[in-house]
């Protein structure tokens, strides 16, 4: 199942390396800011896990738009990339390009239940961001798919790190139900990349937190994911 | 035992034993807070990992054939279920409930082939992820809720490894499904003798 040239990357650290450099490179505050200005976000408000029961209605809405919005900022990543990617042909396995056309639609669909929601908050969807994944793509299928390994994990953990903070009963089932899709697919990668299970945290391998998922909070998957907007 | 002595024992029971201590943290925060509903929720997912645990763990000594891929799979998973299972026994305790005794199961012929094996692993993780995607929402405890995601998320890849294996696609819908406890009950039920 897993093509040995995709295994070789992944074991290969000089490329790790390089990836990693990228998700962190220079850069990221800025972008992140936008990011952040984008969501309509305030930094402070992002780590509070306990005011469920005691806001009003309308600040839970406010509370409940903010990480809809966020989590629709990360779902147009993904859809732009995997578009992105089938769109400049680069992909020629077959196999490999029917597994990105699966994660097109289903990140785009996950776009469009966001937007809905935002609307159904009485609030207006985050824009579409501006995106940078030329460099990437250029480099190949194999690093298209460390990538997206990589981002899908960053997604699950995304989602895991917001499910305590929404208020409404129905926005939370919704984000259950793409968090454990992100979870697949975020698995399925990391092992076509050959990554293993891995088990020590971090953003890579297939279980790459043992038995139990980590959560990441919306200002370091923010700054993660920055190299990838533009502006 | 004091209630710190307990919280102690149990993250450095999970964190040592399935090298998870990073996470750890999070998920004896569970401890903390909760509700007799959470409890119950709390047993019902303990049932379930219970069910997981004992099906990889019968799976490893008796189906003939298995990959070296397969094998190493399903010791891993069993190792997540194992802990699972730890940690929701230890929640139920800290909120002062009784954990679920561990049924008796029955599993037909599912071992009868590493095929069968695959088929029935994939039909009891897809379960798990929508029994977790369903119950997590009656959830009250924020902290409980957010160690249920934690291990619903390991469900959602374990089930997308067994796919895989399997050569399913792995993610097969954009919007996981979630089942309501009678129905999630009503699909292991086959497995459940006593």
């Amino acid at each position: 199942m897993t093509d040995s040239a995709l295994r070789e990357i992944a074991d290969d650290p000089s490329s790790r390396k390089r990836f990693f450099k990228m998700l962190g490179g220079a850069g990221a505050v800025g972008a992140a800011t936008v990011l952040i200005a984008a969501c309509g976000d305030d930094k402070k408000t992002t780590a509070t896990t306990s005011a469920r029961a005691t806001t009003t209605p309308e600040a839970n809405n406010a509370s409940d738009l903010k990480i809809v919005n966020y989590a629709l900022t990360l779902e147009y990543l993904e859809a732009t990339f995997y578009q992105e990617v089938l769109d400049s042909g680069v992909i020629k396995d077959k196999k490999i390009g029917d597994l990105a056309k699966g994660l097109a639609a289903a990140e785009q669909q996950h776009v469009e239940a966001l937007i809905a929601t935002a609307k159904s908050l009485g609030g207006t969807p985050a824009a579409k961001p501006m995106t940078k994944f030329q460099d990437t793509i250029a480099k190949g299928a194999d690093t298209i798919l460390m990538t997206a390994a990589t981002v899908e994990n960053l997604g699950a953990a995304a989602y895991l790190g917001q499910a305590g903070n929404i208020k409404s009963r129905d926005i939370l089932a919704a984000a259950l139900s793409i968090h454990s899709v992100e979870a697949r697919h975020a698995a399925a990668l990391n092992e076509l990349v050959g990554r293993g299970f891995g088990g020590r945290g971090g953003l890579e391998g297939s279980l790459p937190d043992g038995a139990f998922g980590k959560p990441m909070d919306m200002a370091a998957v923010l700054k993660a994911v920055a190299p990838f907007i533009a502006g | 035992m004091t209630r710190e002595s307990f919280l102690l024992r149990s993250t450095l029971a999970a964190g040592t034993a399935y090298g998870a201590l990073s996470a750890t943290p999070y998920i004896t925060r569970a401890l903390a807070a909760g509700t007799t509903g959470d409890i119950d929720i709390l047993n019902y997912a303990l049932t379930l990992e219970y069910l997981e645990s004992t099906f990889y763990t019968l799976a490893i000594k008796q189906v003939s054939g298995l990959s070296a891929h397969d094998r190493r799979l399903a010791r891993e998973i069993r190792d997540n279920e194992d802990a699972h299972v730890d940690a929701l026994a230890a929640t139920v305790k800290s909120l002062g409930g009784k954990p679920a005794a561990k049924p008796t199961f029955d599993f037909g012929n599912a071992f009868a082939s590493a095929d069968a094996f695959l088929k029935t692993a994939n039909v009891l993780e897809d379960t798990g992820v929508s029994a977790y995607n369903g119950a997590a929402i009656s959830i009250d405890s924020v902290d409980v809720l957010a160690a249920a995601g934690a291990i619903a998320q390991v469900e959602a890849r374990h089930a997308a490894l067994i796919r895989l294996t399997r050569g399913k696609p792995p993610a097969p819908l954009a919007f996981d499904k979630a089942s309501e406890m009678p129905a999630v009950l009503k699909a292991v039920k086959p497995f459940i003798t006593a």
